[in-house]
């Protein structure tokens, strides 16, 4: 009986999910701080390509003038 | 319960949704920030809406409900929705599919498949897909909220229900996604206290965690005759293998849900509204902790609430509850938690509902705006987004008015269907856009339209649960399923439906023309 629970494959579930969360609390904590590296370089692509969606819209639809939103 | 204090505690609810609601709303400029909420939400605010859609009423509900009836073994689902639902969906799937989504600059899911394969086709199938299948998990997720009201406060089902939907279309129709994902954030907070006091409470009043698990597990001979019969074993053991019951609770709850979330588009869409993969990172902390939270206590609870009625009233659950799973939860709260709590739990739910259909219509909304309208009419911009309100409306009404008819019971397996639904008709195609650039157009066509005419025809005329909920089979045939021998009425599609999905798409791509080089320069540029 693990955690009071007779069949060891019920137990495994219940011990496997409180693993499963550490597993990602501990991936969550290690890589807190990883993965903008290139948000810089990413966040100029986003301004250009912002300014030629929005050049875009406007040119062929007129999209800008609605009060849609 | 006092329904004035409740009125009190609800109306302050809503006013703060309102106002998150409309600061969001006050942000919304363009149609990129309807859609995808401009690309750079807050890591604490993507993992607690993702986990606040992916989690509603119909897990706390329904599935708690369900877990009353077949026991702890639903805490597999738990277990996938932690490794596979947050961990896997956010390092492996996330992270390419936010990036790509970027490149190609998809801003719904069918959108991201359809510019991945340069396929039209793609994007109104897949919206047509989500937009017809979907009124039956919104229905649901709108039935679970409706039956905590009517036990717990005995306010009229159908007022509840019109009463719930009409909320969330309001601020749906209004904020777009990142109405949605602000509010979901609030309400996965107040979800996650209202579990976490849920969990500890009932292990408090059953005599702590292995006490209550002991009794649980020396209730084993009391199992119905019925559950009995069909290979249920306890509430603290798998049932036999191989059984009924056993198919039952693995394939269709524990791997419908726990592997289709890999490819809801509703959560799909999420990741595609983060800045970088830093974000991500994060939200698998915040979501794993979450989930784990919220389902875990669900499934638990539910399971333990045997041990709770057996002592109080000498019955099972789900004798308590009048012989439907959906009510034992509410029975629950109102028989054993505190009185301020069920006023706690009501707003939690309402958060779960809340976030979850908000979720929903918005995909409705999308689907028939961006993804059927816009892309059959080749209009943009303004007129999209006027298409996408309808269908919010259209939504609502559908959900609505399945929620009056659908059956009993319904909650866990509507969920389930859903699931599956998007499990064989999207997985193979999106594992694979992802993954493996040799897919062609022809070869996603193949598993996506295969995989949908399967799952539909199998819960239409085989899975017995299904057609019985859905009726179509004995309306033609007058049997309600069409195949009686054992297991296949009890077989979910899905064990079948995405390994054919698979296979379909992986064939076909060999035997196409390889997809051309620019395409898959741009899509996966960076990646």
């Amino acid at each position: 009986m693990v955690l009071g629970i007779s069949d060891p494959w019920i137990s495994a579930a219940y011990v496997g999910c409180i693993l499963a969360t550490l597993l990602c609390v501990v991936y969550g904590i290690l890589n807190w701080n990883k993965g903008d590296e290139e948000e810089q370089a990413q966040v100029s692509e986003e301004i250009k390509w912002h300014e030629k969606e929005k050049e875009m819209e406007e040119k062929e639809l007129g999209l800008w003038d609605e009060e849609d939103y | 319960m006092d329904l004035f204090i409740l009125s009190i505690v609800v109306l302050i609810y809503l006013l703060m949704v309102g106002y998150v609601g409309y600061v969001a709303w006050k942000r919304t400029k363009s149609s990129e920030d309807y859609l995808v909420a401009g690309r750079n939400t807050h890591p604490y605010i993507m993992a607690l809406s993702y986990g606040a859609t992916f989690i509603s009423t119909a897990a706390i509900v329904g599935f708690g409900g369900t877990a009353g009836v077949y026991g702890m073994g639903l805490l597999w689902l738990t277990f996938l929705n932690i490794l596979v639902g947050i961990f896997i969906a956010f390092v492996f799937f996330g992270k390419r599919t936010r990036k790509m989504g970027h490149n190609l600059n998809a801003l719904t899911f069918p959108e991201f498949l359809s510019k991945r394969f340069n396929s039209r086709f793609i994007q109104y199938f897949s919206g047509i897909v989500i937009f017809v299948a979907m009124p039956l998990y919104a229905s649901v997720v709108l039935i679970g909220m409706a039956r905590f009201v009517e036990t717990t406060l005995g306010i009229n089902y159908t007022f509840a229900l019109v009463a719930m939907a009409v909320i969330v279309a309001v601020y749906v129709i209004f904020g777009g996604i990142r109405g949605v994902m602000y509010t979901d954030a609030l309400q996965g907070t107040i979800m996650f206290f209202g579990m976490g006091f849920l969990l500890v409470f009932t292990y408090w009043l059953l005599g702590g965690v292995i006490h209550a698990n002991e009794l649980l597990s020396g209730m084993s001979a009391m199992i119905p005759k019925a559950a009995a019969a069909t290979g249920a074993t306890g509430w603290t053991s798998m049932p036999i293998t191989g059984s009924p019951f056993w198919w039952t609770l693995v394939s269709t709850l524990i791997l419908g849900v726990g592997i289709g979330v890999l490819s809801q588009p509703q959560l799909v869409v999420r990741f595609m509204t983060v800045k970088s993969n830093k974000e991500l990172n994060r939200a698998v902390l915040i979501g794993g902790v979450f989930i784990a939270m919220m389902t875990g206590t669900a499934f638990i609870v539910g399971a333990l609430s045997n041990v709770y009625f057996m002592q109080h009233s000498g019955q099972l659950a789900i004798q308590a509850a009048g012989g439907n799973a959906d009510k034992i939860i509410p029975l629950f709260i109102s028989a054993a938690m505190p009185l301020w709590f069920a006023y706690v739990f009501m707003i939690a739910l309402l958060s779960a509902a809340m976030s979850t259909l908000s979720a929903q219509f918005h995909l409705q909304g999308t689907a028939l705006g961006r993804d059927i309208y816009q892309t059959i009419a080749r209009k943009t911009g303004g007129s999209s987004v006027r298409v996408a309100r309808i269908g919010i409306v259209i939504a609502v009404v559908i959900a609505v008015i399945l929620g009056l008819i659908l059956p009993a019971n319904i909650i866990a397996v509507g969920t389930a269907m859903w699931f599956s639904l998007t499990a064989v008709a999207f997985l193979a195609m999106y594992v694979c856009a992802l993954f493996w650039k040799r897919t062609t157009k022809e070869g996603a066509i193949a598993g996506l339209v295969v995989g949908t005419f399967f799952t539909a025809f199998s819960y239409l005329f085989i899975n017995q649960k299904a057609a019985e909920a859905l009726g179509v089979c004995k309306a033609l045939t007058g049997k309600v399923v069409i195949a009686t021998a054992m297991p296949w009425p009890t077989v979910d599609p899905l064990i079948v439906g995405v390994p054919l999905a698979f296979i379909l798409t992986i064939a076909v791509s060999l035997l196409t023309k390889a997809p051309e080089r620019e395409l898959l320069e741009k899509t996966f540029k960076e990646v």
